[in-house]
């Protein structure tokens, strides 16, 4: 009787405050639409100073300089003075699938128990009702590619769209990959030497056992997906689309030597590899460049890992990136603090990058890596209509003002859980929420 | 047959035993007069007295007399030393010996709450505190153990149980293979310290502040139990009944020395400290200790820095570390600190001679080395009248050696301890170093190269001719036989192998039998043929002494001399005053002497040094109200409720480079806070970022105390896996929270009446006397919170108790509160948008800050994270994005406000003539995500210079590849080498972590969380 009851409080509690019932997700695009008078940022380094977007049933029908063309029907919206973005992408992120991180273990979906799971699916544990999403949408987030963590390969993800009813209509593009997290020797966590137990496994020989391990599997799997099995592998079958180029192999490593192993590896199997992380990466750009491997760089925002780096280094390896056509994408950390990748994307300027090209990062290179640079990641004819606009600029914090959001056309609701908060308290205290 | 054998060989050394009041005889009584005159030897009496053609006349367990041109009397064995040394024998003033193996520390994560010593018997209540452990009652001689000492030259040793941080007594006894009567030579010799808990099950403290703490309340402790009737307490009885004993302390590094050192001052005491041999990084540091040293000769081994990626993982620090190490020695004896050096440490015995030599080519002076291994270790122990020199009726311990001890070609011949014979080589023995002729069938025109000394001879083969080859053999002797084995390679192919012996000695021949990797036997024979050229020793080459500076702070971007103030006009600058002139621009600053002259325009520069700031923004230095950097040892002591004996003051890292990292992101001040594992943490510390300086040099001068408090899920250990038993820590709910509190304030108030009447027949109690400080307005709560329940509820027992509450930290719902802070006069200092990492910040908002600053409440946006810290500015700045704040206020939620609620605003967070020359120097307005921090001042000395920086990234490179060179150059000569393993690097904290396992075994508090 007792749990009951808890239980029933608990739902109680989960209704009064979490509630966002007023959050729906928006009616799709009825008319056209035309922002004019806007500087519209392409995000492939173009910008439009004084212009106008149209998009007409969820796609960009038309952009330019000056007046609009055609505005018959249309909506106009005046955007005189303000900026428009193509809508931020947020790939490798555990938004929708975490709601609470520590002490409320219910509401945590990013990771399942074993070593290899690649044929878990995060796509069916997003929860479209996270009272997250919005927060991190207010700031110009439109997509993301909610990925699942853990193990040494940790499942596959898929992208999705910010403002949705459930998984299906959030699903942008499915099963685009399977995440690997590469084997690495965890540095001992004592200052000075570690007596090692006798006849303990070294690191070094557990690494190499957890590498084998994996190029055990991935030579089965690629040998399975050249015939029809006798008996159904599910692990084998989720990796199919590997071999096949369906599905990238994102794998998660930062030091110079395993991002080189970790690029071999993919090439000798054939696969196409994305580093996630690549802390290191600008000791290997040759490397990644000739094999046409990306780099999501995981937070600018983080400290260098040596005392004896650069203070600045993850500020600067953007910029270095850049510079050596490796191709680069980024997201922060985490999903709550995602609404802060437009900063991440911004921290790279004072250090080397222009303010298009730190945009690009968080647009039209994401949605390369992520495959979907034909629909998304740029303001071009025929794209999805995914933009938003903003008072000022977007990548700065103290300009970052989003006024309104289109997602495939959809004009998407901008209130969020935080914004209601600060109403209910402004009213308390007499103030305005402005 | 063999085994009776032996067996009878042991029966023989044992049966002549030293005459020995107390013990039953069995059998025949075998007692000798001992009887020994050493004659024509060089006798080195001390470092300072050496006799030529001396005598020594030694009666059985003691010296008789020293000295020259004296009869030998009849009845005494005569050693004729023609040629060679008498040394006292040496002291090792650290070791373990005669001692059951250290327990093992369990490195099992059991969780298990011990709050109280689970030893039976009227002892103390806290395991760690164990100065009833006397070696004296568990010493026992043990023969095999003393081998290695003796084989180096050790007559005796301080043998002392390292386990603990009152750790007892230890004693002095000599190496002889006597009965346990016969071999102590001081049963007391000191009592011991140290900051490690060691197998102590109790489960505080879990830091070094906690060790720190329990150390300096167990004086108090002491002090009183003397004091009263009340309980009987075998370790305070011991503690107190050791404490005229010399006091030694087992102290790692530099800091911790100076940690102990402010302890031995606060209580009228002096250590001795036993360290890690680091000095060299604050040697001037050390020598104002004014106290002994007891130091290893544990010099690291190279690298392997042959693959570059992997060298990455190598410190700078550890780079230094090899470079500078065997320098310590020198270093120390340069600054004239007396010091004892110890084997104690080394992974191998033999490489103590080694490592001593390379210390004294590293510039340590014979005579130093002998006085830090005979008479200092003998006047620190007590000991100078039995043992250090040799001197008519000291034991008769002393070293016969066949030359200068300290030269490299020496050779110790014997051992002599308590007037007993050690036989480390034979005197007789003739060294077989040189080069050497081979004969024999299939053997011809090879020369052997035999080099080193008795007892560890290298073997280097070489021939000549059309099939020249030079390669490594082993050569073994064992009396006057040898044994000898090389691979040619070719021709033949495969190892051969000689045996033989001394045949000849003028000129020393070894004959003997060979047999060919075919199989075959053949005689063989080799003749001296001189010595073996320097070229052929390789570890005879001239060592590479040049070595880098030290830096400070000792790690990457450290500082060989510190930076000073400076006198600098920065010109045209947009300048964010956080006063009522608000933001002036094209404006110049002024500093001078550390402060702010003035502030205006057109400024004349007199002698200042000019910075065009045109287009650049200036700004009071960045407030960090809430850090944890900078601290070693953990950050919580979690192990109970309350803790307000604990202080960060007592554990600041100085060489932590998030000092640096910071100020390379405008931070000049930081108030490092306990963390918030219990309701009532420990004391804080407000410091300044000057980096290179000492911690104590740090703290920012006269500012207020403070403490941390908490509230939540950490204090009620909600996201911890504990089983909930018997033990389990209270509180486990916010309502026990508000418990804690209340019965903490009325102990404390009951304690501040009777110590006000009864004075210190109250034993005084640390823990107590912080929270008395915060009654009486001298401490002032930082207190980490959350939802608005908790919040509202301190602020109750606040009112209710008679205290104030002088900051809420985090207070992620003060929005909801906010006019209760106000109308108590709380500060808020807030995250910008942090949320959704716990339940409890379920209803975190982005917008705090805002409402609470609207409302009158000081706000602030503080870090808790070493990253964050450094974009402070840019946190700032989204009080901008959530909510318009005007960017002036929104500066100084980081700047101004943090000050006010530390008490320091009449000297930073803002710019004003008069106030600290704490400043940055922005490339853009300071909020903007653009802005790169250029400069930074603290105390108007340039701490961080962006392009300076560059410089020193340059140093920094060029230093390490000149180490690694010099490790190669090392490695190739066949130096040992390790493996770089990534160790080696600090940890990182926050409030919610519990522990530093450097400083626990194993308790209920391991494996947290890392978020706020």
């Amino acid at each position: 009787m007792k749990k009951i009851l808890i239980f029933g409080g608990l739902l109680l509690s989960t209704v009064l405050t979490y509630a966002q019932a007023t959050i729906s997700p928006a009616k799709p695009q009825s008319k056209p639409i035309t922002i004019t008078g806007a500087t519209i940022h392409i995000g492939d380094g173009r910008v439009i100073n004084n212009g106008y977007i149209t998009f007409e049933k969820g796609k960009i029908t038309a952009i330019g300089e000056g007046n609009s063309p055609n505005t018959s029907g249309a909506e106009i919206i005046d955007a005189t003075g303000k900026q428009v973005y193509p809508g931020f992408i947020c790939p490798v992120t555990t938004l929708g699938l975490i709601e609470v991180e520590e002490g409320a273990k219910g509401t945590v979906d990013a990771e399942e128990t074993g070593e290899l799971n690649p044929n878990v699916r995060s796509l069916i544990a997003y929860n479209t009702d996270s009272k997250v999403i919005p927060t991190v949408r207010s700031n110009g987030i439109l997509l993301a590619q909610p990925t699942p963590e853990g193990g040494l390969l940790s499942g596959q993800s898929s992208v999705v769209q910010l403002d949705a009813w459930n998984w299906e209509d959030a699903a942008y593009k499915t099963d685009v990959a399977v995440h690997l997290n590469w084997p690495v020797i965890r540095p001992a966590r004592r200052r000075g030497p570690v007596a090692a137990l006798p006849g303990a496994e070294s690191p070094d020989e557990a690494r190499l056992k957890a590498l084998d391990a994996l190029n055990n599997l991935f030579t089965e799997a690629k040998a399975y997906a050249e015939a029809k099995p006798d008996v159904i592998n599910l692990r084998f079958e989720a990796m199919k689309g590997l071999f096949k180029g369906t599905k990238k192999l994102f794998v998660n490593v930062d030091g110079a030597k395993e991002i080189i192993e970790a690029v071999t590896f993919a090439n000798k199997l054939g696969m196409q590899a994305v580093i996630v992380g690549g802390k290191e990466s600008y000791l290997v750009t040759n490397l990644l460049r000739q094999n046409n491997v990306p780099v999501i760089i995981k937070e600018t925002q983080t400290l260098p890992a040596r005392d004896e780096d650069d203070v600045y280094l993850p500020y600067k390896l953007p910029k270095i990136l850049q510079d050596a056509g490796v191709l680069y994408g980024l997201t922060g950390i985490g999903f709550w603090r995602q609404r802060n990748l437009p900063f991440e994307a911004g921290q790279a300027v004072g250090y080397g990058l222009t303010k298009e090209q730190a945009l690009s990062m968080i647009t039209i290179n994401n949605a390369r890596i992520l495959g979907i640079d034909k629909t998304t990641g740029t303001l071009e004819t025929g794209k999805d209509a995914n933009l938003f606009i903003s008072e000022g600029d977007a990548l700065d914090m103290i300009t970052l003002n989003v006024t309104s959001a289109f997602i495939q056309g959809r004009n998407i609701s901008l209130d969020n859980l935080h914004k209601q908060l600060y109403r209910k308290f402004s009213d308390k205290y007499g103030k305005k929420a402005d | 047959m063999k085994r009776l054998l032996l067996y009878g060989f042991a029966t023989l050394l044992c049966n002549f035993a030293r005459a020995q009041q107390t013990f039953p005889v069995n059998g025949v009584q075998d007692i000798r007069p001992g009887l020994y005159a050493f004659t024509n030897a060089t006798i080195v009496v001390n470092s300072r007295q050496t006799i030529s053609n001396g005598t020594l006349l030694v009666k059985d367990r003691v010296i008789e007399a020293v000295g020259t041109g004296m009869p030998v009397p009849k009845g005494y064995v005569v050693v004729d030393l023609e040629g060679k040394y008498i040394y006292p024998g040496l002291i090792d003033a650290y070791t373990s010996y005669g001692l059951p193996d250290a327990p093992r520390q369990a490195l099992t994560f059991t969780r298990t709450v011990t709050p109280l010593s689970t030893k039976q018997g009227a002892y103390g209540w806290n395991e760690a505190i164990r100065p009833e452990m006397n070696v004296k009652s568990i010493f026992h001689v043990d023969a095999a153990k003393a081998e290695a000492f003796k084989k180096n030259g050790f007559g005796s040793v301080q043998s002392l149980i390292h386990d603990g941080i009152a750790r007892g007594t230890s004693v002095v006894a000599t190496l002889g293979d006597e009965r346990d009567n016969l071999v102590i030579l001081s049963e007391d010799a000191a009592a011991n310290y140290s900051f490690n808990k060691g197998t102590a099950a109790t489960n505080y403290p879990s830091s070094l502040m906690g060790s720190i703490a329990l150390l300096r309340q167990t004086y108090l402790d002491g002090q009183w139990y003397s004091s009263q009737k009340e309980e009987y307490n075998i370790s305070l009885a011991e503690f107190n009944r050791t404490q005229s004993l010399p006091q030694i302390f087992e102290a790692t590094d530099p800091l911790s020395v100076l940690r102990a050192d402010k302890i031995a001052k606060e209580f009228g005491k002096k250590y001795i400290f036993k360290t890690d041999g680091d000095e060299y990084r604050r040697i001037d540091a050390m020598k104002a200790t004014g106290s002994s040293f007891i130091i290893p000769l544990t010099f690291p081994d190279a690298f392997d820095v042959e693959d570059p990626l992997q060298a990455r993982k190598i410190t700078y620090e550890q780079l230094k570390d090899w470079e500078l190490a065997p320098n310590n020695p020198a270093m120390m004896e340069k600054a004239g600190i007396p010091f004892a050096i110890t084997s104690y440490g080394l992974n191998n015995p033999r490489d103590f001679w080694t490592n001593l030599r390379i210390a004294i080519d590293h510039g340590l002076s014979e005579a130093q080395a002998l006085q830090s291994l005979t008479e200092i270790p003998a006047q620190i122990l007590g000991v100078s009248d039995k043992v250090g020199t040799l001197a008519k009726g000291k034991m008769a311990n002393f070293i016969i050696t066949s030359g200068g001890l300290f030269k490299k070609e020496n050779v110790i011949y014997e051992n002599w301890i308590e007037g007993r014979q050690y036989i480390v080589s034979r005197v007789s023995a003739i060294n077989l170093a040189g080069s050497y002729k081979l004969s024999g069938d299939g053997l011809a025109g090879i020369t052997l190269r035999v080099s080193g000394n008795p007892g560890a001879y290298e073997l280097s083969v070489q021939r000549s001719g059309t099939d020249s080859v030079r390669t490594r053999g082993t050569f073994t002797r064992t009396g006057d036989g040898v044994s000898l084995y090389f691979d040619l390679k070719n021709n033949p192919a495969g190892t051969i192998r000689l045996s033989g012996y001394i045949s000849a000695t003028s000129p020393i021949t070894l004959s003997g039998s060979a047999v060919l990797p075919d199989g075959t036997s053949t005689n063989w024979s080799a003749v001296y043929s001189g010595p073996v050229p320097a070229a052929n020793r390789p570890d005879e080459s001239k060592p590479n002494l040049t070595a880098g500076p030290v830096v400070y702070p000792f790690t990457a971007f450290g500082n060989t001399e510190l930076p000073k103030a400076e006198t600098v006009l920065f010109k045209n600058a947009t300048v964010w005053t956080n006063e009522k002139d608000g933001i002036l621009k094209n404006t110049d600053v002024l500093i001078e002497n550390g402060k702010i002259k003035a502030i205006g325009k057109n400024l004349a520069a007199g002698n200042a040094k000019v910075i065009d700031a045109t287009g650049k923004h200036i700004t009071a230095g960045i407030v960090d109200e809430h850090s944890h950097i900078a601290a070693s040892g953990g950050i919580n002591e979690g192990t109970q409720a309350v803790t307000s004996e604990v202080r960060i003051g007592d554990v600041l890292d100085s060489e932590d480079i998030n000092l640096y990292r910071q100020l390379a992101g405008g931070v000049t001040t930081s108030h490092i806070l306990h963390g918030s594992a219990n309701p009532v943490g420990g004391q804080t510390m407000l410091i300044k970022h000057r980096w290179g300086v000492l911690p104590d040099q740090m703290k920012f001068e006269g500012a207020d105390g403070f403490i941390k408090f908490a509230l939540g899920e950490n204090v009620k250990q909600s996201n911890f896996n504990i089983q909930p038993g018997p033990n389990t820590r209270f509180p486990q709910s916010r309502m026990g929270v508000e418990q804690v509190y209340v019965d903490a304030f009325t102990r404390a108030k009951e304690y501040k009446a009777a110590r006000a009447v009864k004075g210190n027949h109250v034993r005084r109690d640390l823990e107590l006397d912080a929270l008395v400080e915060i009654l009486d307005n001298k401490r002032f709560i930082t207190c980490h919170s959350y939802v608005q329940s908790e919040i509202n509820m301190l602020i109750h027992v606040a009112d209710s108790m008679g205290f104030h509450i002088n900051t809420f930290t985090h207070i992620l719902e003060g929005y909801k509160v906010a006019d209760k802070m106000k109308a108590h006069n709380i500060a808020g200092s807030t995250f910008s948008d942090w949320w959704a990492y716990k339940s409890e910040v379920g209803e975190a908002i982005p917008y705090n800050g805002k409402i609470m600053n609207e409302m009158g409440v000081v706000t602030a946006f503080n870090s808790d994270d070493e990253e964050m810290a450094r974009r402070l500015n840019q946190e700032a700045g989204k009080a901008v994005t959530y909510g318009h704040m005007s960017e002036e206020e929104a500066l100084k939620l980081v700047t101004l406000n943090p000050a006010k609620m530390l008490h320091v605003d009449n000297k930073v967070g803002s710019l004003k003539p008069g106030k600290d020359a704490d400043l940055v120097l922005w490339s853009a307005d300071p909020l903007s995500i653009y802005a790169v921090a250029e400069k930074t001042y603290v105390d108007g000395i340039p701490y961080w210079d962006y392009e300076k920086d560059a410089a020193k990234q340059k140093e920094l490179k060029a230093d390490e590849g000149r180490i690694i060179q010099k490790m190669l150059e090392a490695k190739n000569k066949g130096a040992a080498t390790q493996r770089p393993t990534g160790g080696g690097r600090r940890p990182a904290y926050d409030c919610d972590t519990i522990e530093d396992d450097a400083y626990v075994v194993a308790d209920s508090y391991n494996g947290m969380l890392n978020h706020k």
